[in-house]
């Protein structure tokens, strides 16, 4: 029987959850709530503040609001220069342009600055859906991840996105936060701990540690549902934080399973799969199975269909599983 | 960090201090004590002009021709135009410089040395391992650096930013951004021109090294400029165009941009690149390399016969 950690606080039958919101809301009632709590927050947008909910703030706070235009390089250096002197400045626009126009304001302006900026990058993965493959960014992980001063997270849901961003606003220097268009179940609760840096466990197993990267952990946690028919025990993490990663989390599970399995609507290749690789390969070597995108664009089509044609949904992840599982010595 | 050869072995201990010289002594320079005398600051203009020389060639690495054309902007700025206090680099009235073309660093780092930001000495570091002079600049690395900078096209928008803090803020300082000619090839140099008129940076004031040179030739033939002037004016901008090697005009022109209301200005400085040694000005092959010893040697002379 799948034992949910009560510890999460997670919503009540959570396998039924009715109430649905995209991270990017959360986001940005985080941001409003954010800005009410200090006066020296403020915002960037890039023509896109509606799709990134920043509009949110721009109507609560319209003079600590600023609108660049369609210019994302722009967005992140004047950030940049308002992150040196004093004020904590979100910029928002589709990750795709931000980080993916940007790196080298954010590499240098940002990070080597050391300014207190924080990215929100929106519509991210397949999920984008109907826009395709241009916008339906699935690199930015990799990006990121990689840069000094940079931390990185990636919010399972509304609630967490909410948190996430409240927790950047406390937290002098660069972040990013990686952000979904569409609604998904909220599964965690106002109440369940947030710490940037911790995975969250949400029920435990012996067979095999699946680590979901963004708003897929709630379908990984569906999926131990359906291992357990197969005779297969999984724990489950949120592993919202890319960077700093959770190398306490990742060694004790590989102690206690011998088998993880990451799961991220992004790249295979130097994403949050590979972070969890260099983990292991130092520290405690198993086997990893990376689930994801392997080396290939999404493209149109809706949410619901490309997850099931890229087996990102519930049943591609426990077929993932299986597999692993399988192939496990 | 030890700083393993000092400016003695360059003949820089030897003017110091700068008693008969008519130098100012670093440490009791302040914004208090201003100069606006023409021949004053060109003799401290001689004096950064062979502390970058020392640097370059100490360096082995690094650009002649921005710093040393650079020489009278960056002087009249931390000696004649700005409020600063080199003993307390972050007092929050200071205006801030943020120079967005990192790689002419040598003359920042003279002139602030010179106006004692830190220990002249220091200045052979260049380049070096563990050394606060970084081969571009570095944020918080060195007393007087407000930024990071290098890759070109990311120094004006970062200005844009400061000016925006120090407006939400109701205060009075200015920003100074130092831009590049070539560094308009770049779109985001563009980008945040339009951003600056868009919210009427007035307390924002750019400074373009109009010296007709970038790294692979000259400006005109590798992506024309002109009319220069007319693109920042259709851009709402205010333009002052000046000579920048000429102290009387960069100042008058600083003070002006201090007056206009309600746009930001820039002051297009026509500059002579590699100025000051004849064998450098106006030869972009000087732009991104260093003189040898015997060079450099030929070159102090040639300032110091003037």
């Amino acid at each position: 029987m799948v034992t949910i950690n009560k510890d999460a606080k997670l919503a009540a039958d959570v396998l039924n959850v009715a109430e649905k919101s995209a991270t990017r809301d959360g986001a940005g009632k985080g941001l409003l709530e954010a800005g009410g709590k200090n006066p020296n927050v403020v915002a960037l947008a890039a023509d896109l503040s509606e799709s990134v909910r920043t509009h949110l703030f721009e109507q609560k706070f319209p003079e600590r609001f600023f609108q660049v235009g369609v210019a994302e390089q722009n967005l992140a250096g004047v950030a940049a220069g308002l992150g040196m002197s004093g004020k904590t400045a979100f910029i928002g626009s589709f990750a795709a342009f931000s980080p993916g126009r940007n790196f080298d304001q954010i590499r240098v302006a940002v990070c080597y600055n050391n300014s207190d900026v924080k990215i929100l990058g929106s519509h991210t993965g397949l999920t984008v859906g109907e826009d395709g493959a241009t916008h339906q960014m699935m690199e930015d992980i990799a990006m990121m991840r990689v840069l000094p001063n940079m931390k990185v997270v990636v919010p399972s849901d509304s609630n967490e996105a909410r948190k996430a961003v409240l927790a950047a606003a406390n937290d002098y220097g660069p972040y990013y936060i990686r952000l979904t268009r569409e609604k998904v179940p909220t599964y965690t609760t106002p109440d369940t701990p947030f710490e940037v840096g911790k995975a969250i466990e949400l029920c435990e197993g012996k067979d095999i540690a699946i680590f979901g990267c963004g708003t897929v952990a709630y379908d990984c946690l569906k999926a131990a549902y359906e291992l357990e028919k197969h005779g297969i025990s999984a724990s489950v993490y949120d592993f919202h934080t890319v960077k700093p990663i959770d190398k306490e989390t990742i060694i004790r599970s590989a102690r206690k399973t011998g088998l993880i399995m990451t799961v991220e609507e992004h790249q295979v290749a130097a994403g949050f799969g590979s972070a969890v690789c260099e983990v292991v390969s130092e520290s405690h070597p198993c086997r990893v199975v990376r689930h994801g995108m392997y080396d290939s664009f999404g493209e149109s089509g809706t949410s619901k269909d490309l997850l099931k044609k890229y087996k990102l949904d519930t049943a591609g992840i426990v077929g993932k599983a299986l597999e692993a599982v399988k192939g496990k010595a | 960090m030890a700083v393993e050869k000092t400016m003695a072995n360059h003949d820089m201990e030897s003017r110091k201090p700068a008693g008969n010289s008519g130098l100012p002594d670093s440490a009791q320079n302040s914004t208090k004590e201003r100069c606006k005398d023409p021949a004053k600051l060109a003799s401290l203009a001689r004096e950064v002009r062979k502390d970058i020389l020392r640097m370059l060639v100490e360096a082995k690495s690094g650009h002649t021709a921005g710093p040393l054309g650079m020489v009278e902007v960056f002087t009249a700025l931390y000696y004649a135009c700005i409020n600063h206090d080199p003993k307390n680099p972050q007092w929050d009235g200071r205006d801030r410089v943020i120079l967005s073309n990192g790689h002419i660093c040598p003359v920042h780092y003279a002139v602030l040395a010179e106006a004692g930001y830190f220990p002249r000495e220091e200045l052979l570091t260049l380049r070096k391992l563990g050394s606060r002079l970084q081969g571009h600049p570095h944020r918080g690395a060195l007393p007087g650096i407000e930024n990071s900078s290098g890759p070109l096209g990311q120094g004006l928008a970062q200005a844009c930013g400061v000016a925006l803090a120090a407006r939400l803020d109701k205060k009075q300082f200015r920003t100074i951004a130092l831009l590049s000619d070539g560094e308009h090839d770049e779109g985001s140099t563009w980008e945040a021109v339009m951003f600056a008129a868009k919210y009427k940076l007035d307390n924002l004031v750019a400074i373009v090294d109009r010296n007709f040179i970038q790294i692979d030739g000259d400006t005109e033939t590798i992506m024309p400029l002109e009319p220069f002037a007319d693109k920042y004016r259709a851009f709402g901008w205010n333009v002052i165009e000046i000579d920048g090697n000429d102290f009387t005009q960069i100042i008058s022109a600083y003070e002006k941009a201090r007056t206009v209301k309600g746009k930001p200005t820039v002051i297009i400085a026509k500059i002579i690149p590699g100025k000051g040694v004849k064998m450098f000005e106006n030869n972009y092959k000087w732009h991104g390399k260093t003189p040898s010893a015997d060079e450099a040697k030929a070159a102090i002379a040639e300032i110091d016969s003037k």
